[in-house]
């Protein structure tokens, strides 16, 4: 766990700075508060991994991010400008593919880079290669979105995200619609790729032992109304294995945690 | 007998029981759509091709069906951009009076068209509550084309949006959340984006529209006054020509609404098709993120 001055410490410059976020849904059933004062830095390159139960905001804190939702109070600072609306720069991969199945594998690659001017279709397409490559689907790239296993829609779907060249890649529950055997793949691609393109990335699960395996730090929600409750360092070497055993010494101790901040919820409902 | 044998027989009747299900079925379908529809043709052509073109190609019902077509040319797209519209707000955003919207749009469904008709008749006629202030500026709408623009209007406006609102509400907001993300403006977001995947049942829903927008009847009845030449439709040229007991002549014009359904029915089984593998892919990547 680390403390705010432990945190400052660090020389990496800012790449995002959620200030103070709070926001409430009105819903048929009333007023649900997604979000509490929650304010995260996250330093440039750095893989942070949002965990907690389903219901706790750590999804709308990632839409906020995107400008995809707007706050009630607080605001998102990315490199140092208020982020007032979505944006190249910070692409986001949702847990379902979201693909065009009207476009072919190579289309929906193609799409963010057909918004992006001063490119001739030549560079293009070859940008697009070149991610579909990064993510193992050179050979099918005119293959329709219906006959791809959830494993593939997911990897177009990062190539996608990958293709305008964003800073930041913002993953909601990317893998977990997925078996555990693709999943792992997805793991070991998911580190490669981070490492190699230099991307800062912000991903939203509910499995702790993913978080413990992608994060350089793990960020832990408790629900109702959501708030951080505490932030862990995964001080473990990469490319790391989601089965081994000082993995799961991290998720242990993660899991303890996120069932102590549960606690108090559950006995409210119980009463 | 085998086992698959026994499992078909538990699961279903003897057959002397489908047979007869289906002779019946068939016998109803030949009696009381097959009969007309022959019988229609038929009396068209009973005085000869001749007579038959001579009825469609006379002035009066040369201009009902210029009306008919300009009527279907105005009613149409304005549906179309409302029922986009009116889709698009009901599935993507919550707000109050939502469900006063959906059953709103439903109304004309419910309604009369006679009634409809009317309620034209009280706003604009002469009598009607805007009627001195219309006649006061020289505007004239019931009993005229305007009139007969905005009863069809009227009695067309739920088809398109109904046929897009269970599809765009399984289709969610995620793939334009997408194209947000990836750089598109809303513009760009609607026309790559929403159009591509609302396609099919945008064009489901413009067919039985215009279908319905050619052959209204009575809602038109009401506010045209029947000026031959000037405010009739087809179908009221039709009547017109019944009642005058120009039979011959009357089928001849209606052979051609009939026609209009064949090639509606037609169209419409075609997109149909499509329109049910797009919900299907639809709810079917949805049900598969409910199983997770």
């Amino acid at each position: 766990m680390t403390t705010v001055s432990e945190e400052l410490r660090n020389v990496a410059p800012e790449k995002l700075a959620v200030e103070g976020v709070s926001k409430t849904f009105r819903t048929q059933r009333g007023h649900v508060h997604a979000l509490d004062n929650v304010s995260l830095n996250v330093r440039e390159g750095e893989f942070v991994c949002l965990v907690g139960p389903s219901g706790c905001g750590k999804s709308t804190l990632l839409s906020i991010i995107a400008g995809l939702e707007s706050t009630d109070s607080g605001q998102v600072l990315a490199d140092g400008k208020p982020v007032t609306g979505p944006g190249r720069e910070r692409m986001v991969m949702f847990q379902e593919s979201a693909l065009f199945p009207w476009l072919d594998v190579l289309g929906n690659v193609l799409f963010g880079l057909k918004l992006k001017p001063n490119l001739t279709g030549k560079e293009r397409r070859e940008v697009a290669l070149f991610y579909l490559k990064l993510v193992g689907l050179e050979n099918f790239i005119h293959a329709n979105i219906h006959e791809l296993s959830g494993g593939m829609k997911q990897r177009v779907a990062l190539a996608r995200a990958l293709a305008p060249n964003p800073r930041v890649l913002l993953m909601d529950e990317p893998f977990a619609a997925l078996d555990a055997l693709t999943r792992e793949q997805l793991y070991g691609d998911i580190q490669r790729i981070w490492a190699e393109r230099k991307k800062t990335i912000i991903f939203v699960t509910h499995n702790v032992r993913e978080a413990v395996c992608l994060g350089d730090r793990v960020v832990l929600f408790s629900p109702h109304p959501g708030r951080i409750q505490e932030k862990f360092e995964i001080k473990l070497p990469r490319p790391r294995d989601i089965n081994s055993v000082d993995l799961a010494k991290y998720s242990t101790e993660i899991t303890r945690a996120l069932k102590r901040h549960l606690k108090p919820e559950t006995t409210e409902v119980a009463e | 007998m085998t086992p698959q044998q026994i499992a078909e027989r538990a699961t279903t009747e003897p057959r002397w029981i489908r047979w007869t299900l289906i002779a019946l079925a068939l016998a109803f379908l030949a009696l009381f759509v097959g009969l007309p529809l022959a019988a229609v043709f038929v009396s068209a052509l009973s005085k000869g091709w001749a007579v038959y073109f001579a009825a469609i190609t006379e002035p009066v019902a040369w201009a009902a069906i210029k009306l008919t077509l300009l009527t279907a040319a105005i009613a149409v797209p304005l549906n179309l951009v409302f029922g986009v519209a009116a889709a698009w707000a009901i599935a993507k955003f919550e707000f109050r009076g939502k469900q006063v919207l959906i059953t709103l749009i439903d109304l004309p469904f419910s309604v009369s068209p006679v009634v409809s008709g009317l309620i034209y008749v009280l706003i604009f006629g002469l009598q009607g509550w805007l009627g001195p202030w219309l006649q006061d500026h020289d505007i004239t709408i019931i009993f005229a084309v305007p009139g007969i623009v905005l009863a069809t209007v009227f009695v067309t406006f739920p088809f398109v949006a109904r046929e897009l609102i269970p599809l765009m509400i399984a289709q969610g907001t995620e793939e334009e959340e997408a194209a947000l993300t990836l750089g598109a403006s809303g513009w760009q977001t609607f026309w790559r984006v929403t159009v591509p995947n609302i396609k099919w049942g945008l064009l489901y829903g413009v067919i039985l529209c215009n279908a319905r927008a050619m052959g209204e009847f009575g809602a038109v009845s009401v506010v045209s006054g029947h000026i031959r030449g000037l405010t009739n439709t087809m179908t009221l040229h039709v009547e017109i020509l019944y009642n005058e007991y120009q039979t011959a002549a009357a089928f001849a014009v209606a052979s051609l609404l009939t026609l209009l359904a064949l090639v509606t029915l037609a169209a419409k089984s075609a997109v149909e098709w499509r329109v049910r593998q797009q919900l299907k892919a639809a709810r079917h990547s949805h049900d598969e993120d409910l199983l997770t």
